[in-house]
């Protein structure tokens, strides 16, 4: 299996792998890092974070990458998302440099590209739920457009809402929801564009571990449905296996696990 | 669209902005009462300098007088005639008012203004001013004017002041007769009294001459300051000046009629405010009022000028609320200042020329003043005479009013930038509070720019509801500013704006469109000027470090 393969390679030193790459024609991974560093000034103290992450995250899958508290996953997930600048290496979506692009570029490809959803929800306090899910639409929109086609985004909103299973709560406020709630509700917003990948910090780290397993849940049968690319980061070995592959972060390293469940079966 | 909506919820959700709100908006509120004030007061005094002052004065340079005033007033015409909508020739010379009060006389310097009614109420608004055609308050109740206003001015007495003069006059009478019979051995010396015009250290001018033959007719104690009867100090002067007439037959006078030289002075000439002790409201002390004597003074014609002097009838109260001129004019009829001094022309054969100092000019509307005097000063020699406008003539007051102006506007406006502060500080407190939510809305894909127009639209938001508001309240200020002055008098028991000491009858407002503008926009820019600090503040955080923010 093509995705398995992709895997194996994670234990390999950057050299075989350039070499590797060179012999096997493979499928172009959707989401690449390469040698990827990132560092942290405390005063004159520079403290490595990450020290060469190379990863590839190939359509369709649902990986989840392990680590400690402290390990750089968020950091690495930021990296992926454009929400940060790597001190080295690069950011590679479906094989084009994306991480030294314009600003603007950079916003634009935040927007339709990718999905965040994180520990604390984050969602706007001053606005409804339906707000808070369409805010991405009003990015993407002029004030015109949007106004225009008002009504069309606000069903495309209602429909993703009741997806995540937020039916009649369209008008509560995030104060007003629960933990599991308010997580849905980040995951709607993140799926409303219809994103291609969809970037996760610790999404169940706040939630009870039946909820958590809910949220897991909807992010398989996304995953599973809608062949959503999905990147997991978790402390929760636990939650960390339910994805289909999984790797860890070890002294700013990623260290590959044992076989995905998905690639056993 | 997004920053539209946050925007607007910010706006709801924060009630640290109604602060800022209404502090721009007090600030606006503020300015726009004081300059429709400051601007009502200035207005009004303008029209009023304007008024007395006609359009362009042609003065000419010399006291004595300009001997050919048709001469002059055909050049004028002839010149500018198209601009001209009215003109008059008037006698303007510094000189003295004496009155009798509470057995002082006191004298005060003045500027005798001869003038010709008719036409004097063509160059502008003078008729107004007078105290017969105005509503007066007599303890707390409003008399209506004794004139109406269809009424021509003139030296003439009303029917009331021709009452009050009949009566001091017929006690008068009556006084001297008795005085007469009591006090033989007293009469005073006939010389010291009987001398109508004053001549200056014993230089005699043909008119004293003449006027020491009438003498014995005149028997008035006016210019005997020797005598210091308290009694006889209540008694106005009477006829001194009867001979200034020659064809006059003696004989025939109407003991009431009025003298040859009628005056109309400034209200502060006449009378005066005390404040009552027990009460603290200013109480009307009157000196003299219209159909009393009095006596003027001022230097005739001649070379070297001799001071004239001579009883003259009040006919009316001149009262502007311009208290320089109202405390410094005295309107006279043109023929009696002129005869006074020595100023008609011996070659006329009816008496009915005079020389004239300066010629008072109404233009017709549209008229460019500036043209008019150019005009003017290139056909006149200027070794003689001088052509200026009304605001030349007052320049350092009408410049001094709009320093004040300017320099009360400038700290307003402080006023507003001290809101604008306010809004700075509170703004980067909302962005602190909001640096979470910049960083959400960054991983969404909104861009700098976006983040930082939210705040830019917020502060313009403040900037227009604070001024919006602000505008009303102020407008609708200075639209009830009578009523709330009445409040504050009645709150307060005392009162905020005497009429009696700045002669408005109420206060005068005047707003203008482009300043209420000016105000909004000023404010608007400083609420919007004051957010950009924070908002660029916003738009530079890093996503990142905004996430992690807690
Ligand atoms: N802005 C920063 N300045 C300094 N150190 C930072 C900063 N952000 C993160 N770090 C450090 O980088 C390391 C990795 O952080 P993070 O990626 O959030 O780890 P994780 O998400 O795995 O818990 C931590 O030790 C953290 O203290
Ligand atoms: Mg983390």
């Amino acid at each position: 299996m093509t995705v398995d393969l992709s895997y194996s390679e994670n234990n390999v030193t950057p050299k075989d792998q350039n070499s590797l790459k060179e012999s096997v024609i493979m499928p172009e991974p959707q989401l690449r890092s390469i040698a990827v560093e990132k560092a942290y000034r405390k005063g004159d103290l520079k403290i490595p974070v990450l020290r060469g992450i190379d990863q590839k995250v190939f359509e369709g899958d649902f990986l989840s990458i392990i680590g400690q508290s402290g390990s750089g996953k968020s950091t690495l997930l930021h990296l992926f998302g454009l929400l940060d600048h790597p001190d080295i290496g690069e950011i590679h979506l479906n094989g084009e440099r994306i991480d030294d692009l314009p600003a603007k570029t950079r916003d634009q490809l935040r927007n339709h590209v990718f999905g965040f959803i994180f520990q604390f929800y984050h969602l706007l306090p001053e606005l409804s739920l339906l707000e808070n899910v369409m805010v991405p639409m009003m990015i993407r929109h002029s004030m015109w457009d949007f106004w225009k086609q008002k009504r069309k985004f606000k069903d495309q909103a209602k429909e993703i809402i009741s997806k995540v299973g937020l039916d009649h709560r369209f008008t509560h406020k995030p104060s007003e929801l629960s933990g599991g709630e308010m997580q849905r509700a980040a995951i709607a917003r993140a799926l409303v564009l219809k994103p291609k990948i969809l970037l996760a910090d610790e999404p169940t780290g706040n939630l009870d571990s039946k909820t958590g397993g809910e949220i897991i849940e909807l992010l398989n049968t996304l995953n599973d449905l809608d062949k959503l690319t999905v990147v997991m980061v978790t402390h929760d070995e636990a939650i960390a296996k339910e994805a289909k592959n999984q790797v860890r972060i070890v002294e700013g390293r990623i260290e590959r696990l044992a076989t995905s469940k998905v690639g056993v079966a | 669209m997004y920053k539209a909506l946050l925007c607007m919820r910010y706006l709801r959700s924060r009630y640290i902005a109604l602060a800022s709100i209404i502090s721009v908006m007090l600030g606006v509120a503020t300015m726009i009462v004081v300059n429709s004030v400051m601007s009502g007061f200035t207005t009004e005094m303008r029209d009023r300098i304007h008024g007395i002052l006609s359009d362009v004065t042609v003065q000419y340079n010399s006291l004595s007088g300009d001997e050919d005033p048709e001469a002059l007033i055909e050049q004028i015409r002839k010149v500018v005639g198209d601009d001209i909508y009215a003109l008059t020739p008037t006698v303007d010379i510094p000189g003295m008012f004496m009155s009798k009060h509470y057995g002082e006389y006191r004298t005060q310097p003045v500027m005798l203004i001869g003038i010709d009614p008719k036409t004097k109420s063509q160059v502008g608004p003078w008729k107004e001013y007078l105290q017969s055609f105005q509503e007066t308050e007599v303890d707390g109740k409003k008399v209506p004017p004794q004139r109406s206003m269809s009424e021509a001015a003139g030296f003439t007495l009303t029917k009331e002041a021709k009452a009050y003069r009949k009566r001091w006059i017929d006690q008068n009478a009556s006084f001297q007769h008795y005085h007469a019979m009591n006090h033989d051995h007293e009469q005073v010396n006939p010389i010291k009294l009987k001398n109508p015009i004053q001549t200056v250290e014993g230089i005699k001018s043909e008119k004293s001459k003449v006027t020491t033959a009438d003498s014995v007719e005149t028997d008035s104690d006016v210019p005997n300051f020797e005598e210091d009867d308290p009694i006889e100090d209540s008694i106005p002067d009477s006829h001194l000046f009867d001979d200034l007439d020659k064809n006059k037959p003696v004989e025939a006078a109407d003991p009431y009629e009025l003298r040859d030289i009628q005056i109309i002075p400034g209200a502060g000439l006449t009378q005066y405010f005390i404040p009552d002790e027990k009460t603290g409201k200013l109480e009307l002390v009157e000196i003299i009022k219209a159909g009393d004597d009095a006596n003027i003074a001022t230097p005739n014609s001649a070379l070297p000028p001799e001071l004239k002097s001579a009883a003259v009838s009040l006919v009316d109260i001149f009262k502007s609320g311009m208290s320089e001129y109202d405390s410094k004019l005295v309107f006279v009829n043109l023929k009696g200042l002129q005869k006074l001094r020595g100023m008609l022309l011996s070659t006329a054969a009816d008496d009915e020329k005079g020389a004239i100092t300066s010629v008072q000019i109404k233009l017709k509307d549209g008229a460019d003043s500036d043209k008019v005097v150019a005009k003017l000063k290139a056909a006149l020699p200027p070794v003689f005479y001088s052509v200026r406008t009304w605001e030349d003539q007052q320049m350092p007051l009408l410049s001094a009013v709009d320093i004040e102006t300017t320099i009360l506007n400038i700290l307003l406006f402080l006023i507003i930038a001290v809101a604008g502060f306010g809004i700075l500080a509170i703004f980067f407190m909302i962005v602190v509070e909001k640096t979470r939510d910049i960083g959400i809305l960054k991983s969404l894909g909104a861009s700098s720019n976006g983040v930082m127009s939210i705040f830019l639209a917020y502060g313009l938001a403040l900037g227009v509801v604070g001024s919006g508001v602000g505008v009303v309240m102020g407008l609708l200020f200075v639209k009830y500013i009578n009523v709330i002055e009445g409040w504050l008098t009645w709150v307060t028991g005392r009162k905020v704006f005497d009429e009696r000491i700045y002669y408005f009858p109420e206060i005068p407002t005047s707003v203008s469109a482009s300043m209420v503008i000016w105000v909004a926009v000023g404010a608007i820019t400083i609420s919007v000027l004051a957010s950009i600090l924070p908002a660029r503040r916003a738009s530079r955080l890093h996503p990142v470090q905004a996430l992690r923010y807690e």
